[in-house]
């Protein structure tokens, strides 16, 4: 494989005409690109992403698309899957496959904020506490380690009852427990980063520390910080269902993922179909975002490689 | 080992401190626990109320509720609960055994279960066995753990239907109308915990797994290892004095860092089989906006927490000679 070469120097050519073919052409690569074409050889994280992406585009467009609307009643109560209700009704007539797509929606929305924004603050959070170290590192640690000591599902749940029901709220009382996770991840990272003599180097031309976080530290730290990111995605699913199922997550009228398995839970033996589509849903998205995981670690930092599978 | 253990738990007190008055802020501040009467129809006289209020220390300002609080726990009062005949202190220590039970039994399954299958998927690494076992693993990361219940508790359902006779309890802790004598009883207990323990127990094994096959497999890449299968020690020996006990310790710390997140995955496995036990405890405490009923609650569980990181960093000096707490 050819190693990235150093960019060449301007072309005298011109930088419209095209660079000669030769034997022995040297085609300039971007980290991108090398990301991509590591990724693109994890096949199973490819058949993932392909996985995931048709599940967005069937919750978003195939549930603008679709003849029923979630939460319509249709006339046919408590019918099995057929091509009509191709995930059946429930005992009031909503059609099933219609909800199962709202509470994908809505699900993976939850999912994605809490994602973006326990990511972001807790990365910034974790290479501020790492980058500074001493009492900074100590007082914004002991802060995160306060929020790691409780059972999330108990606090969430407590937010939730009294904030909840809005999705994104939801998503908040989640990302503001779950950032203290991330920022250890990030803290380690920069603790590592800190010695490299390259930030010694911005130091040395006069670098503001603002500077040296968010250009040196942060991109460098950006492989780690974005695996964790995908795998955060999986786990808000899972946890937002959990909350939705015990009641204290997304309320009807509004649907998510675990509310149509915990409405479903009493019609198991007479309804079943009820039960399974929406836990389906959830396992097949949590399934692939981890396999997604598992690909972008192996494309971002392949030295990894060698000890996992 | 012993000034260790004291200076950590010494140093874990300002932070149960400083959280349980943060947990006390969110919860007193999240509902107003007096709610149920205000809305009860016909009203209540406006001396209840009076009363209530009184009982529930809602007159005094915040931080002396929380004073009070915190001077109670040392004469073992937890505080008013909305429900004036809960004696907190009690029925969380019948809750605390019932759930303990079961996540102690689940741990112990679910870290048997990670250390057999991560050390046979490290030694057939790349084999059908791995790629099975692999595959499990994703399967019961990405399956939510209620809905897992269900289909366990529906199984159990289904097989008493087909036998004919109740074989596997699918409600409760225990039965209703416990059976005479000991051991029937604990015959009882146990048949009532088969599915949670089960369902509690798949779910946390599968990230356990993946941990001790990675750590084996770096431990089997290692010179030690070799060097004592240069010695010409048997493949057994070696697997399980050299490589196994060093892989270990890198599963201690994930075990008790995992510990808050089995007790929320306990939390929903019993709110399935329908135990009245912590989780029970909790999730109604905070549908009633009962303050002091959730802050014993978080401190219970808070202080396990930090006790079992403490024995896992304790157990990590007896697995590595090489760590002395000094």
């Amino acid at each position: 494989m050819p190693e990235s070469p150093a960019r060449p120097s301007a072309p005298a050519a011109g930088p419209t005409a095209p660079a000669p073919e030769r034997e022995f052409t040297v085609a300039e690569r971007s980290q991108f690109h090398l990301v991509r074409h590591r990724f693109l050889q994890h096949r199973l994280a490819v058949v993932s992403l392909g996985v995931l992406v048709a599940l967005v585009l069937l919750a978003y467009v195939g549930g603008a698309l679709w003849k029923y609307e979630p939460g319509q009643f249709t006339p046919d109560n408590s019918q099995p899957p057929s091509w009509d209700h191709p995930f059946g009704t429930d005992a009031v007539g909503k059609d099933q496959f219609a909800q199962v797509l709202r509470g994908t929606q809505i699900s993976l929305q939850i999912a994605v904020l809490v994602a973006l924004f326990s990511t972001l603050v807790g990365t910034i959070w974790g290479a501020v506490a790492g980058y500074f170290g001493r009492g900074v590192d100590t007082v914004m640690m002991r802060v995160s380690d306060l929020i790691l000591t409780l059972p999330l599902l108990a606090v969430a749940a407590m937010l939730a009852h009294h904030f909840g029901g809005s999705w994104w709220l939801i998503s908040l009382v989640i990302a503001g427990l779950y950032w203290a996770y991330v920022s250890r991840v990030s803290r380690g990272v920069v603790l590592s980063l800190r010695e490299k003599e390259f930030i010694e180097a911005a130091k040395a031309l006069g670098a503001s520390n603002t500077r040296i976080i968010l250009r040196h530290l942060v991109p460098n730290a950006l492989g780690s910080i974005i695996v964790n990111a995908t795998i955060l995605v999986a786990i808000a699913i899972l946890l937002e269902t959990a909350l939705s199922y015990l009641g204290f997550g997304v309320r009807p009228p509004d649907t998510s993922l675990g509310l149509l398995v915990s409405e479903a839970q009493t019609a198991l033996t007479t309804r079943p179909w009820l039960f399974y589509f929406p836990g389906l849903f959830i396992i097949l998205i949590a399934l692939t975002i981890n396999f997604i995981g598992d690909g972008l670690r192996d494309a971002l930092d392949p030295r990894q490689t060698k000890v996992r599978a | 080992m012993l000034a260790f253990a004291i200076r950590r738990i010494a140093a874990s007190i300002p932070i149960l401190l400083i959280s349980s008055f943060v947990v006390f802020l969110l919860a007193s501040l999240s509902g107003n626990p007096l709610d149920e009467l205000l809305f009860r129809n016909p009203p209540p006289p406006p001396e209840v109320i009076a009363l209530e209020t009184e009982r529930l220390r809602l007159d005094e300002p915040l931080l002396e509720r929380y004073w009070l609080w915190l001077t109670g726990l040392f004469t073992g009062d937890f505080g008013p609960s909305v429900h004036s005949t809960l004696d907190i202190g009690a029925e969380l220590t019948r809750r605390f055994i019932v759930t303990m039970r079961l996540i102690a039994l689940a741990m112990l399954v679910a870290v048997v279960l990670a250390v057999v299958v991560g050390v046979v998927s490290a030694v057939k690494q790349y084999s059908k066995t791995d790629y099975t076992a692999t595959f499990l693993g994703f399967l019961f990361l990405a399956m939510p753990s209620f809905w897992l219940a269900i289909l366990l508790k529906q199984a159990g359902i289904d097989f008493n239907d087909a036998v004919g006779q109740q074989v596997i309890y699918t409600i409760g802790a225990s039965s209703v109308i416990e059976p005479d004598g000991f051991w029937a009883k604990v015959a009882d207990t146990a048949g009532h915990m088969v599915l949670p323990t089960i369902s509690l127990a798949l779910i946390s094994y599968a990230a356990w797994s993946r941990y001790q096959r990675a750590s084996m497999l770096e431990v089997m890449d290692s010179d030690y290892v070799r060097l004592a299968r240069a010695k010409g020690l048997s493949n057994r020996r070696v697997m399980v004095r050299h490589a196994l006990r060093n892989a270990l310790i890198p599963l201690t710390t994930v075990t008790a860092l995992d510990l808050a997140a089995i007790i929320s995955g306990a939390v929903v496995t019993e709110t399935v089989f329908q135990w009245r036990g912590m989780g029970d405890l909790l999730l109604t405490a905070i549908r009633d906006n009962d303050t002091y009923v959730v802050m014993a609650w978080l401190l219970v569980t808070a202080t396990v927490v930090i006790l079992f990181n403490l024995i896992a960093d304790l157990l990590y000096a007896v697995l590595d000679p090489r760590i002395r707490y000094a």
